[in-house]
């Protein structure tokens, strides 16, 4: 047998130990991911193989916090492909005006750039006031980064042309307060989001959302994970609700295909079609 | 040797040796090519319109999940990491940049290395950084072939030197010859 298939099995192991011990699930995770993270991983531990991890895992709480903070690393910025937030301001966002009162979901919202990226656009289409934005996770640590929303303050700086190009409309600097090396996202952008932890992998759906925002997190889940989540997604959207995922995110290749039509297929949004 | 798939990586300078190598290949070119180009990360798929343009077989910018076929090229989208699963098909990620790259020559080559051990061919072109040298190395313990473009026929010489130096290089080849020797390898099935 070759090493890699060794290797293979190894990790088969140590997932299904962390899944029977911990109670979270990565082997529905991507795998090609999960093989680089995990090797990364062990090359920081001392271990001399994989399988010299799992006693470790099942024992150690705290060697398996590390190693899921390890799997769950999410990299995001304000912004990310602005052209995404010129589609939601005008595409959605003049049928989200037509409700009194609407529900956000973004799912996997990491260290949240994204969610309060989506707050400004609210903010400057008039309608955040009408919002309310649950943002979620599975990793308690990127939550509470999100809430925090305190960036390196050159990231943000990054980020003004990006904001630029999402049809920014005022001067990105007023949503946030610069201190020393770190920029503080202003507390006004705040009001309307709820931050909870919820796990794709095994929580339920929640309902009557109005716009679904869940951008590259499917990309690290296999397929029938990947329909576990559009499927709450679907669940959780009210008729004609919006659904926005990252940009290489067909849902073509999922089950969900068939339940949606597309608004922009650049933008990776759709709407829940009306009957199933 | 039956090889299953061909990845190419490539720097500043490399997309020059890329539209010598790719319009050269056939239709009926057998195996599926994977590039990463180091590309600026608000690029919107116009690096794979261009190869496009001059390329008979399709060249694709790929989804996440998208089943990898023979006789295509897939350019990995700017600002992902572009991986193989082992049943075939493309895994798209987010990760941090690795060697200052997102997309990165080593995070493909060490998946391919995995996924298709001794059957792949692996290309590493002109750059001016590091990047792809261990995934070159990944490829050469796992059997496959590899080959660097000559560093005197690139414009920046760092990247193939970096893999030939660190002896993961079977094979030194100008851009025209690598051409000739893809050509005949996707004969070979």
């Amino acid at each position: 047998m070759k090493d890699s298939e060794i290797q293979n099995i190894e990790i088969d192991l140590l997932l299904e130990s962390v899944y029977r011990r911990w109670g979270y699930d990565f082997r529905s995770y991507a795998r090609a991911s999960i093989d680089r993270r995990v090797k990364q991983f062990l090359s920081g531990t001392g271990c001399a193989s994989i399988a010299e991890m799992i006693p470790t895992v099942l024992r150690d709480g705290e060697f398996f916090s590390r190693l899921a903070r390890y799997f769950s690393i999410s990299v995001t910025e304000m912004f990310r492909d602005p052209s995404v937030y010129l589609a939601v301001r005008q595409k959605v966002v003049p049928l989200l005006k037509t409700w009194p009162h609407f529900k956000v979901w973004h799912a996997g919202c990491a260290t949240g750039e994204e969610v309060y990226s989506l707050a400004i656009v609210l903010k400057e289409e008039g309608v955040y006031d009408r919002a309310t934005i649950y943002a979620t996770d599975f990793n308690d640590e990127a939550l509470e980064c999100a809430s925090e929303g305190v960036y390196e303050i050159e990231k943000i700086r990054e980020a003004t042309r990006n904001y630029q190009q999402a049809g920014g409309k005022a001067s990105f600097s007023e949503y946030y307060h610069a201190r020393y090396d770190a920029a503080a996202i202003d507390s006004a952008l705040k009001q309307r989001i709820v931050f909870s932890s919820h796990n794709l992998a095994s929580d339920a759906a929640f309902g009557e959302m109005h716009l679904v925002f869940c951008r590259n997190v499917l990309i690290y889940f296999n397929r029938d994970l990947q329909n576990r989540a559009l499927g709450l997604f679907t669940e959780s959207l009210v008729h004609g609700g919006f659904l926005c995922l990252g940009t290489k995110e067909d849902i073509r290749f999922t089950n969900a295909n068939g339940r949606y039509e597309v608004v922009d297929e650049n933008a990776r949004i759709y709407k829940k079609k009306d009957v199933p | 040797m039956s090889y299953r798939a061909i990845v190419i990586g490539g720097s500043a300078g490399g997309v020059k040796a890329l539209a010598a190598i790719l319009p050269a290949l056939p239709e009926d070119f057998a195996l599926p090519v994977l590039v990463v180009q180091h590309l600026h990360a608000g690029d919107d798929g116009s690096f794979a319109r261009h190869l496009a343009r001059t390329a008979r077989i399709p060249v694709i910018e790929p989804c996440d999940k998208e089943q990898i076929e023979r006789g295509r090229v897939y350019a990995a989208p700017a600002n992902y990491h572009m991986l193989v699963e082992a049943e075939g098909s493309i895994a798209l990620s987010v990760d941090n940049r690795v060697n200052w790259s997102r997309p990165s020559i080593d995070v493909l080559f060490e998946s391919a290395a995995r996924a298709w051990g001794e059957a792949v061919v692996a290309v590493i072109l002109s750059g001016a950084n590091t990047d792809g040298a261990r995934g070159m190395n990944a490829i050469k313990r796992a059997g496959g072939l590899t080959i660097a473009q000559d560093p005197a026929s690139a414009e920046s010489p760092v990247m193939p030197q970096a893999a030939i130096d660190a002896g993961s290089v079977d094979e030194v080849l100008e851009p025209e010859a690598i051409t000739q020797r893809l050509v005949e390898i996707g004969k070979e099935r």
